[in-house]
């Protein structure tokens, strides 16, 4: 896909607007899961989508080829749901109050081969203590825990994005895996 | 034989530092029971779930980037282009302007204090959020490298440190005199910053890059921006007080 980006990219920069239109299909989705995973909030995470590709195509110039395409987007993506996620904390709104996202869907959307109510109650529970422990976690913390896990940013990656040194990039990751650590280590060991 | 900490194993599990961590796991029964334990819970994050999108998002989102895109505007959507940035211009002018009226008018005694808190608070936002776009810029500027013709275009960012450094001295204006001396010393400083990155050529070279990045950093200013964030936060969570908050 790398490759596609990079034939995609030059092709937007020669002029070809509707190449662009490759590299929103190809991203929208993965940008949108970053999103949530930041922002924990559906209309948030949509506006993150629009305004990272608007951003991404007005300083399409600055992307390296050498670099992944892929990860210059999401550097973008997490740095405007962390602003926008300020930016609701300074205005005194809660905008990780939808934490994890509908469960019902996430529940009937599970085939008939589903495991059994006990393990659904489970897995409910986990979740449920996944996101209330990501949303207790200071914005640095989450947004360097969001990229290192769910995105695979190396630790190198992650301080460039968020403008910090690379001890302060990895202590924050350790933060975060040590908050979920003592919030979830009761659950899941209970189950193993 | 010293076991390994905690650190250690999360860099494992990521794959930042292998050497000797998988050796030891191996003969260390202890270790290894840690490393298990911290892969449950770390396995069990991956349980969290994300709305799923419709079958036409690409085309959805698709739709409402293209609408916006700044190449296919024409005179009257590129004014548009700029709106943000004279929105910014215009809400510091006018939470200024309230702030100073609300000053004006304020009688001496009685239940004035709460709407000159409820004021001096609605401008603590304006300038956290206005430091925010400037960190945001400054952020960008220090990460971007130069293209294969080994210059970098400049011009988006110098655009946005124009209109930032009108509301900055807005902002500053009114720090002091509100006697707030910490908020007007770091706008001072961030003002100088924003007006090299205003005056710079708008093509840089890798060197006149590198000289900006160099200024940026002998300020400290990303760091006092950070740091001045977090208290603004603190202040603002903090319950209102007969103390000015800005």
């Amino acid at each position: 896909m790398e490759d596609s980006d990079h034939v995609a990219v030059a092709r937007v920069r020669a002029g070809d607007e509707d190449a662009y239109r490759l590299l929103v299909d190809r991203h929208s989705r993965s940008v949108f899961r970053l999103a949530f995973r930041m922002t924990g909030n559906e209309q948030d995470s949509e506006d993150v989508v629009q305004e990272t590709f608007l951003r991404a195509y007005k300083q399409l110039h600055r992307w390296e080829a050498r670099s992944s395409f892929s990860t210059w987007l999401y550097r973008i993506a997490a740095n405007y749901s962390l602003d926008l996620v300020r930016r609701r904390k300074r205005h005194g709104e809660v905008a990780m109050a939808e934490s994890a996202g509908p469960e019902d869907d996430a529940v009937q959307a599970l085939p008939s081969t589903a495991p059994g109510p006990d393990r659904l109650l489970f897995s409910g529970r986990v979740q449920e203590c996944v996101a209330s422990t990501l949303n207790e976690l200071s914005q640095q913390e989450r947004t360097a825990f969001v990229l290192r896990h769910f995105e695979g940013q190396s630790i190198e990656e992650i301080s460039a994005a968020l403008g910090l040194s690379g001890n302060a990039a990895k202590h924050s990751i350790f933060r975060a895996v040590q908050k979920l650590r003592r919030a979830l280590e009761p659950l899941v060991n209970t189950a193993s | 034989m010293s076991h390994l900490n905690e650190e250690q194993l999360v860099l494992y599990y990521y794959g930042e530092e292998t050497a000797g961590v998988e050796d030891h796991l191996g003969e260390c029964e202890a270790c290894r029971e840690g490393y298990h334990a911290l892969q449950r819970v770390l396995n069990s994050v991956d349980s969290l779930p994300v709305p799923e999108r419709g079958a036409d998002y690409e085309a959805r989102v698709w739709r409402n980037v293209e609408g916006a895109l700044p190449r296919k505007r024409g005179f009257a959507e590129r004014w548009f282009t700029w709106k943000p940035l004279l929105t910014a211009g215009a809400m510091a002018a006018l939470v200024i302007a309230a702030f100073l009226a609300g000053r004006a008018l304020q009688k001496p005694k009685g239940p004035i204090v709460a709407d000159s808190q409820v004021r001096e608070r609605i401008l603590l936002v304006a300038v956290g959020d206005h430091l925010e776009r400037s960190q945001t810029m400054l952020v960008e500027l220090s990460n971007a490298g130069t293209s294969k013709g080994g210059q970098l275009d400049i011009s988006y960012e110098q655009r946005a440190a124009e209109d930032l450094l009108e509301s900055n001295r807005l902002y500053r204006q009114t720090a002091v005199s509100a006697g707030d001396n910490a908020t007007a010393s770091l706008l001072e400083d961030l003002e100088r910053v924003l007006l090299e990155v205003a005056h710079s050529p708008s093509a840089m070279s890798e060197e006149q890059l590198k000289e900006l990045r160099k200024q940026i950093e002998d300020q400290g200013i990303l760091f006092k921006v950070k740091v001045f964030g977090s208290q603004v936060e603190e202040r603002q969570a903090a319950p209102p007080s007969g103390s000015p908050v800005l």
